[in-house]
């Protein structure tokens, strides 16, 4: 049996078992490693990839859940190799310590912009706090984000067209 | 050059332990040191371009490999940068001395006009056609190191100072980036069985009933008490091993009780007494104040359960470990497995910031354990986070007393810290043992309770001997022999226990003395780097207009030099108490003389006081049973987005002065000043960490 998903625009099968957690499915099974293990409890984010559009713990979400659903993981917030403004501005504001908890904190920030583009801090916070980060990268994180609205706002005014939300 | 060479230098003399041009014009930088989400990498490129007149995009950083890189010992107490930033400075320095001295004779010139631009040789202002990768000479590399090289003035600096990003930041926020996601040819996933303590005996391990749970094939281990489940699907040995949990008999197992949870359960204990500082001098007559306080055992807490790998070919073990020490990671894994030295490579891969010695090491030992089982695969271990909150060594509980003599005015003129804690630092090499070391057939003695010598900063004791200017001073350390459970080194061992001691108890001075915090402090503190940052703080948070105590809005303010000899830093938190106690806004001001990455240091600043909050207001390890009971972050709670308050921070200039480590220099004022800020909220003194809501409530209900 195959389970067909669509993983960062591309369509996916995978041969997986129905219970096997989505999260194993991307890292071990379609190579996608930026989505990463922490706790497996829906408790630190780690794991924090979209389903169609919204975040969801990629530890506890069983593969045969996801059928025909969107996902996107870490590795396809870059459009055609143009890193997502996310991206420019937390190199930019060198947003993390050891960085293990990015890729998940990306994930939910994008969720964030996609649906508020003019976030204010706590709006950001809010929408962070099913992420946990133990270095304390946070203060520059909350800028990262704040950066990132102000650069995909800026290139739409400019071009009239919505960046960064190709999922 | 009077000062000895530094050590990393004495057990690493030759030139290419530590640098080589390479053809594609890059420099290769080897380092002992590691890159734990400090950002030391950077910096030590930094000094290499620096030194070389290099870009700084040419360095390729080798760091913490057995085979290629120096032996630097381990990454710890903020001394990458004091220590392995000297060395580094000094191998560039000399190398270039070394190729321009040459150039200079075939040239028929003084090295002196010879400049340097991008690794290129210039002679008054004109290409000489020669540059490091043509000119640079095996013999160069071959000879050892002198140390006999004059750096850089810092006047000269263009590149050590500047903000440079890391390098490795960019996989870190695209993809696979980490020990967990290298794959290897033939890998296996491994899980292991947890001995739940030492001496415990596994009776029984009924693999039929794991084998249903685990909905898939895997390969058992056993060597005594350790057993570990083997399988291409890694799926499959984490079910085993949750299944494990309830079909694994255990025999005499430890019982723990929630009474050794806490610091005071050392008083009493079986302890070595060591006793530092000012004789015991005969009381003065004056005023005998104390007050005791404490902080309960706490978790590194990882954001990444630990990792390892390990491969066994043609009698060779390559090992890849997030560990904070290759080469010491690399001797206990030979000596325990029974292998040469030469016989084993232990290799560093980037893990989740550790904060000091967590599970890292012993997961490379059980990865290597299995694979000496199963020779020609590369096996892969990954600890679940119930395993890594359960099993790392955590830092002790430490309790302090200060007891004071007080002249007439009410400052000290008698000071005694005295310290109940079990060790702070149990790595292998200070007689600690490995976890799964104590599973296998021949089991290692238990460890031996020691700490760090004072000269390397003391354990229990740092920061204990406080550096206002107080007539006699000296320290009592009850290093307890028997702790409940393993214990090891966390971001500045005792410094943050005895930190907040010591500067809780100056602000409940200067309020018998009848004198404001700060002004109580500076009355006593003649050292001018640590009175400049007090008063920048006091100024940058509107001290002088610090409300009433009492309001329920609290502002607070602590200060320390880290082991009394590195950075220093001055925080300043502002709070309100309504049900909990929320963090508005932080101050803070470091000198940590030059600064080699400015806003690599800054955010080092930033996560201690973060870290420092959290642990403050939240952390604690519980018991129950045959160990560790706050198994997962609903149980051990960190700071959140939403808890974190706005930070400001401000890094004095001090270019002409020794670089100092400052990962863990707003630890303990940090942990101080938020308690400072909570009593000037509520007029009470809470003593115990964390401040919870619970502990503050019962405080005021006895007040
Ligand atoms: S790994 Fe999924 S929430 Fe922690
Ligand atoms: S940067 Fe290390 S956990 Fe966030």
């Amino acid at each position: 049996m195959t389970i067909e998903l669509s993983v960062n625009g591309r369509v996916v099968s995978t041969g997986a078992e129905p219970a096997t957690p989505l999260l194993d499915v991307l890292r071990n099974h379609l190579d996608l490693r930026g989505t990463r293990y922490g706790c497996g409890l829906e408790q630190c984010g780690s794991c924090m990839v979209l389903i169609d559009g919204k975040p969801d713990y990629a530890c506890s979400r069983e593969i045969g859940s996801v059928a025909g659903r969107a996902v996107t993981t870490v590795e396809g917030l870059a459009d055609n190799g143009t890193p997502h403004p996310l991206q420019v501005a937390f190199l930019e504001e060198q947003a993390g310590q050891c960085g293990y908890c990015l890729s998940g904190i990306l994930m939910s920030a994008k969720a964030l912009l996609d649906r508020n583009p003019t976030p204010s801090r706590a709006d950001i916070v809010s929408a962070l706090d099913d992420n946990l980060c133990r270095c304390g990268a946070h203060p520059r994180i909350i800028r990262a984000v704040q950066k990132a609205a102000a650069m995909i706002r800026a290139a739409q005014t400019h071009t009239g067209a919505p960046t960064g939300a190709q999922s | 050059m009077s000062e000895p060479l530094p050590l990393s230098i004495q057990n690493n003399r030759r030139m290419d332990k530590w640098l080589r041009f390479d053809p594609d014009r890059t420099l290769h930088l080897a380092v002992g040191k590691v890159e734990i989400g400090q950002g030391v990498l950077i910096a030590l490129s930094q000094i290499a371009a620096e030194e070389l007149d290099i870009d700084v995009a040419r360095v390729n950083i080798l760091s913490g490999d057995t085979a290629d890189a120096p032996d630097e010992g381990s990454t710890s107490s903020s001394q990458s940068i004091e220590v392995s930033g000297r060395s580094v400075r000094l191998v560039s320095a000399e190398l270039r001395q070394r190729v321009l001295a040459r150039l200079a004779q075939r040239l028929n010139c003084s090295p002196e006009d010879i400049t340097v631009e991008d690794g290129a040789f210039l002679l008054d202002a004109q290409p000489t056609g020669h540059d490091y990768w043509s000119f640079a000479s095996d013999a160069d590399f071959a000879a050892d190191i002198e140390g006999t090289a004059t750096p850089k003035p810092a006047s000269q600096y263009t590149i050590v100072g500047q903000p440079v990003p890391r390098k490795d930041l960019i996989a870190k926020v695209s993809g696979a980036a980490f020990i967990h996601d290298i794959v290897r040819p033939d890998m296996l996933h491994a899980r292991v069985v947890r001995q739940p303590s030492r001496n415990a005996t596994l009776t029984s391990l009924d693999e039929a009933a794991i084998r249903r749970a685990a909905h898939g094939s895997f390969k058992v281990i056993r060597l005594g008490n350790f057993a570990a489940f083997v399988s291409t699907d890694e799926t499959v040995v984490q079910r085993a091993a949750v299944a494990a949990l309830t079909h694994a008999r255990w025999d005499g197992a430890r019982t723990l009780t929630a009474d050794q949870q806490d610091a005071a359960w050392f008083v009493g204990q079986p302890c070595d007494d060591r006793f530092v500082g000012d004789p015991v001098t005969p009381p003065g007559g004056g005023t005998v104040v104390s007050a005791t306080y404490s902080r309960p055992y706490v978790s590194h807490a990882a954001m990444a359960p630990s990792c390892g790998l390990a491969e066994f070919r043609d009698g060779h073990l390559s090992v890849w470990s997030h560990t904070q020490g290759v080469y010491p990671l690399r001797n206990s894994i030979a000596d325990i497995l029974g292998l040469t030295r030469e016989q084993v490579t232990v290799r560093h891969a980037h893990g989740a910031g550790c904060y000091g010695h967590n599970g890292a090491d012993d997961a490379a030992l059980d990865a290597a354990i299995i694979a000496q089982q199963l020779p020609g695969h590369c096996i892969r271990v990954q600890w679940r986070r119930e395993e890594e909150f359960g099993y790392e060594p955590i830092s002790t509980a430490h309790r302090t007393r200060i007891a004071v003599e007080l002249d007439s005015a009410g400052r000290p003129i008698d000071w005694t810290t005295e310290v109940w804690a079990g060790p702070h630092v149990q790595r292998p090499i200070f007689g600690g043992v490995m976890l799964a070391h104590e599973a296998l057939p021949n089991p290692p003695a238990p460890a031996r309770a020691g700490d760090p010598p004072e000269a390397n900063g003391g354990g229990g004791t740092r920061n204990g001997t406080p550096l206002y200017d107080f007539p006699h001073k000296r320290i009592v350390h009850h290093l307890s022999l028997a702790t409940p459970i393993r214990t090891s080194s966390l971001r500045g061992l005792g410094a943050l226990p005895n930190v907040f001691a010591m500067e809780c108890f100056m602000d409940e001075l200067a309020e018998r003395a009848g004198m404001d915090p700060v002004a109580y402090r500076l009355s006593l503190l003649s050292d001018s780097r640590a009175r400049h940052l007090i008063e920048n703080v006091a100024a940058r948070c509107d001290w002088a207009n610090r409300g009433p105590v009492g309001t329920g809005k609290g502002l607070g303010l602590a200060w320390s030099r880290y082991k009394n000899k590195a950075a220093y830093a001055c925080v300043a938190v502002e709070l309100e108490v309504d049900r909990n106690i929320r963090l508005t806004r932080v101050w803070c001001a470091a000198d940590a003389g030059l600064v080699i990455n400015p806003d690599g240091a800054k955010n080092q600043l930033e996560g201690g006081i973060i870290h420092a909050a959290s642990m403050t207001l939240k952390e604690a390890v519980t018991f129950e049973g045959s160990g560790i009971s706050s198994l997962d972050w609903a149980s051990y709670p960190i700071m959140t987005f939403s808890e974190v308050p706005e930070i400001f921070t401000e890094i004095v200039h001090a270019p002409d002065l020794p670089t100092l480590g400052m990962g863990e220099c707003t630890f303990g004022p940090t942990a101080a000043a938020i308690a400072n800020a909570v009593a000037h909220a509520l007029g009470v003194r809470v003593r115990d960490m964390p401040l919870t809501r619970e502990r503050i409530a019962s405080v005021l209900a006895g007040a």
